[in-house]
């Protein structure tokens, strides 16, 4: 901004060669700026005055918007709860406000296309770049800066600040280890994120439950095709800041039974299933989105978020979709009472892949 | 310079005192802020600054409104918004939520929704206006990016309008995740599953984000600092920054008649531009307010507090996440592989790298082509598109890319909603995402050519004006009527340019790389025009003028003989100019025949 007397006409010495544009000895002629042409307004003074009206009626048609916004906050209570009632008052408020707003706007933009003049002007552009002895005088201020302060000549000092510089960054880094806990005497896992992805709250004989009531589930009510959300019973007895929905992400469980025969040996650990009732971890390998959809005639799970599937009779193994893994089964078995227990914990982890997983 | 008076808010200052622009109290005060700012430096520096006006001229500016719009509404929100994932429950007038567990955010989120008069409507302006600042901004690069207003000297400034790009993406998902309710929440362990699949960082990055194991406690809080200042904050310098480098480097305009790479034709910054823009503030605001009124967006009460377990199908990322989902969709399966023992999830890692490397291209670009064409110039005249057909293909090319990716974030919504298989719309995009940008490109490429083809016809040989004259060897043409001097010089004033040529270093040698950069220059150069010469024009003005004389010539004996044999010898050739537009013109076929026992009435030369 600081170079205004010279046009870029004058500068072209500083500019690069033309380089590769094809030049042309006899270019095509600008023919310059075309006469100007007059508006309505310019001509006619009855345009002027009709165009005049119409920007200061609709700055007040915005006032009146304005106020019947105030007037629709106190007309439309919302305290009803009714879904109605919340409608119009958002509604009207909102017509209120955007009419104000769309009127000022409208306004503004037809006084200045219609009453400001609308001569074209031109202004020359200048080089980017400063001019000459404006450079040189850039250069000179870092030479004397360098001569006196000895920054490129001294340097141990020049080392020695820039070691101290990229340190004393180090402490900040470090405090943000604060961002998860540490393990601590109660909780020894804590500081252990992959001590904690490896395991889940199943333990042997911990009961499958209804998701989300709770209830236990007995094999002998889990109908054949039938798909059951589950938890582990002993969830419902942690609070929110227990970890309670921690351990949910890891632990749902979708249950379904089939005919045992459908469950071949080469794919299933049937030791691990109970009479065609199978056990897997609703947490897809992809990114760990629930696996919630089960279709009964294929016996395929679908990942609604990116469409993973996976084949229950085959060990839930991968057959469409980005995950990378079958989903992790759990053993599971029943008690003495006849409901459905887990035989132990997952034997991998369960979701998305990570690092040290293997 | 401009031609008009001096700038009034300059003057103002100048005048002497017994009279001051504006009052005595504007003009006391005036004086006051100069003696202590020396404000009227900046006056008198941006006040008149020239303008050039093109529609797409305004789309940068729907975003930095847009902008406005949501940091006024968002600091709103604060005031109401609780950023806390502390348990408690809904007794808010909403009556189907109540009495449910939940988050303290989403509950104030409900209670702005449902028990706050207008909260609503300020909620949705929210999101509204966030959704339309990434649009516009999406918009805006393309614009910049098909007119190549990125080359020298604002390649930086596309660099920090991409940051922006990014920023104002970031904005919108931590944004998104706020109100902790199922959809978020959702979102939120899909980006968890994304960065514990980073190798060696992964597991204790998203352990430190989360504040321990998923979804912990402190997500939202933290989210909710990058929300409304860090993010902002920088994002705010760096509109700050994109402004004044607009304006440092004077914005560009198209090349027209008067309008030059030396120049720029169009308003002052006040009044014109200052009216315009402040106008368009209030119509961004009030269009948004409209939209915020009458649509719903992100009705959270519908979705509940955050449960791992549950998820409903078709669940879609807001629109502009699309092409990252998307991305995620499209690997194939079974891709984690055990490396020195350890997991290398490379169903994670191929999109993040393949959409990173698309990111880094979109960032770099200008650099990218400054190198391949050698051009160091400055450029000011933004360039039609058809006259960069290589760059224009590969802009099609990516948004093909972008396309795919983005169609593929709603691959299950696509088979549901056409009767398709799932496996299918993935195969087909997963095919489309490598073709479908090689194809864009090509035919890019011709119509581009092609268009430039068009241009220089019509330049050269005129319009078809529609006129069809038949001359007297029974032949019927079109007459083409030359353009004006003012519309010409828009279709032909460009730049043309050569490929590299390789000359060997100061060792006599041309390195590998200097021989790699020309043939991308041929590649990025080819089927180029050769550029329209003046003398060229002049010679095709002389002719067209010629032939139009011709064809008069030949139509008036036509219209002459045609008179003669109706009898009226002294009609006129052509129609009188009575003021009105006649729609049919004194052609043989529609003389007034007077005698009507004239044998040769029925003589029409049209049948």
């Amino acid at each position: 901004m600081s170079h205004e007397e010279e046009p870029q006409a004058l500068e072209k010495a500083h500019q690069p060669s033309s380089g590769l544009v094809v030049a042309v000895a006899d270019p095509v002629q600008n023919p310059g700026l075309p006469p100007h042409r007059e508006r309505m307004t310019d001509k006619d003074p009855a345009a002027m005055s009709r165009a005049v009206r119409t920007v200061y009626t609709l700055f007040y048609i915005s006032l009146a918007a304005s106020l019947w916004a105030v007037a629709a906050y106190m007309l439309f209570p919302i305290e009803s709860g009714e879904f109605g009632d919340i409608r119009s008052n958002n509604l009207f408020i909102g017509l209120g406000i955007g009419f104000a707003l769309l009127t000022i706007g409208i306004a503004a933009i037809h006084w200045s296309k219609a009453i400001m003049p609308d001569k074209e002007h031109i202004e020359a552009r200048h080089s980017t770049r400063g001019k000459e002895s404006t450079r040189e005088a850039a250069v000179n201020v870092f030479r004397e800066a360098n001569e006196e302060s000895g920054f490129g000549r001294r340097t141990a000092i020049r080392g020695g600040l820039i070691a101290a510089v990229v340190a004393s960054i180090v402490p900040g880094v470090t405090l943000f280890r604060g961002l998860a806990p540490h393990s601590s005497e109660e909780n020894p896992l804590a500081g252990d994120p992959v001590a904690l992805l490896k395991h889940t709250m199943w333990t042997e004989g911990e009961r499958l439950a209804h998701d989300p009531s709770g209830l236990p589930i007995r094999a002998a009510d889990v109908a054949l095709g039938s798909a059951v959300h589950v938890i582990p019973e002993s969830l419902k007895d942690l609070g929110h800041l227990e970890g309670y929905l921690e351990e949910k992400a890891k632990a749902i469980v979708l249950l379904m039974r089939l005919l045992p025969e459908q469950l071949p040996a080469e794919y299933n650990r049937l030791d691990w299933s109970y009479d065609g009732i199978v056990a897997y971890s609703k947490v897809c390998t992809h990114v760990g989105c629930p696996v919630a959809l089960y279709e009964q005639q294929t016996h395929h799970l679908l990942c609604p978020c990116h469409q993973s599937q996976f084949d229950v009779s085959r060990g839930a193994e991968v057959i469409f979709g980005p995950a990378a893994r079958p989903l992790p089964q759990l053993p599971i078995t029943v008690d003495a009472e006849g409901y459905l227990v887990a035989k132990s914990d997952f034997e991998e982890p369960v979701g998305p892949s990570f690092w040290e997983r293997h | 310079m401009s031609t008009s008076t001096e700038s009034a808010p300059a003057t103002a200052l100048a005048t002497p005192a017994d009279k001051p622009l504006g009052g005595r109290f504007i003009g006391a005060t005036a004086n006051y802020i100069d003696e202590r700012t020396s404000i009227s430096g900046l006056v008198k520096e941006i006040g008149r600054k020239i303008f050039p006006d093109h529609w797409s001229f305004m789309l940068g500016e729907i975003a930095l409104w847009s902008f406005v719009v949501v940091f006024l509404s968002g600091s709103f929100l604060t005031f109401f918004f609780e950023a806390s994932m502390a348990p408690t429950h809904y007794d808010g007038a909403y009556v189907p939520l109540r009495g449910i567990e939940m988050s303290a955010a989403l509950e104030s989120t409900l209670h702005i929704s449902f028990d706050l008069r207008g909260g609503l409507l300020v909620r949705q302006i929210h999101h509204w206006a966030a959704l339309l600042f990434i649009a516009a901004i999406g918009v805006h690069m393309l614009r910049v990016f098909f007119t190549g207003a990125f080359r020298k000297p604002r390649e930086l400034n596309w660099v920090i309008g991409f940051v922006l790009f990014i920023l104002a993406m970031a904005l919108g998902f931590t944004g998104y995740s706020l109100p902790d309710d199922l959809l978020s929440g959702n979102g939120l362990r899909i980006i968890d599953g994304m960065i514990k699949g980073l190798p060696l960082i992964g597991t204790w990055t998203s352990y430190l984000l989360f504040g321990g194991e998923f979804p912990g406690n402190a997500i939202v809080g933290r989210l909710y600092t990058l929300h409304i200042l860090l993010l902002p904050l920088i994002l705010i310098a760096l509109i700050a920054a994109h402004l004044m480098l607009m304006i440092i480097n004077k914005h560009t305009q198209f090349a027209g008649p008067g309008r030059t790479n030396d120049n720029v034709v169009g308003y002052p910054m006040v009044p014109i531009y200052m009216s315009k823009m402040g106008g368009f503030l209030f119509i961004t605001f009030g269009v948004l307010v409209l939209i915020a009124s009458m649509f719903t967006i992100n009705p959270i009460w519908n979705y509940g507090p955050y449960d791992p377990s549950p998820v409903s199908a078709g669940t879609q990322p807001d629109w502009y996440i699309g092409f990252a989902d998307g991305a995620l969709r499209l690997a194939p399966s079974n891709l984690d592989v055990v490396l020195f023992d350890h997991t290398w999830s490379f169903g994670i890692l191929l999109p993040v790298a393949v959409l990173g490397l698309f990111i880094v291209l979109v960032a770099i670009y200008p650099f990218i082509e400054a190198w391949v064409t050698g051009d160091k110039r400055e450029h000011h005249i933004a360039q039609r598109p058809r006259h960069a057909p290589t760059r224009t293909a590969i802009g099609v090319a990516g948004v093909i890319f972008y396309a795919v990716l983005w169609a593929a974030a709603s691959s299950d919504i696509i088979a549901t909603h056409f009767h398709l298989t799932m496996e299918g719309v993935i195969h087909t995009l997963q095919a489309l995402l490598f073709v479908g940008p090689i194809v864009g490109y090509f035919v890019t490429k011709r119509i581009a050519i092609a268009l430039q083809k068009k241009d220089r016809e019509i330049a050269l040989h005129g319009y078809e004006s529609g006129r069809i004259v038949r001359l007297p060897g029974g032949e019927y043409i079109e007459v083409h009527q030359p353009v004006d001097a003012y519309e010409r010089v828009k279709l032909i004033d460009f730049e043309i340019h050569e490929p590299l040529v390789v000359r060997p270093n100061d060792n006599g040698r041309i390195p590998w790389h200097e021989n790699f950069r020309a043939s991308l220059s041929r590649w990025f150069f080819e089927d180029r025009l050769s550029p329209v010469t003046q003398a060229e024009v002049n010679a095709a003005i002389a002719h067209q003028h010629h032939e139009l004389e011709h064809i008069d010539h030949e139509e008036q004996e036509e219209i002459r003989g045609a008179h003669e044999r109706a009898g009226a010898v002294d009609a006129p050739l052509h129609p009188i100019d009575d003021g009105h537009n006649p729609e049919t013109a004194n052609r043989p076929s529609n003389i007034i025949v007077v005698d009507e026992e004239s044998p040769k009435k029925d003589n029409r030369p049209s049948d």
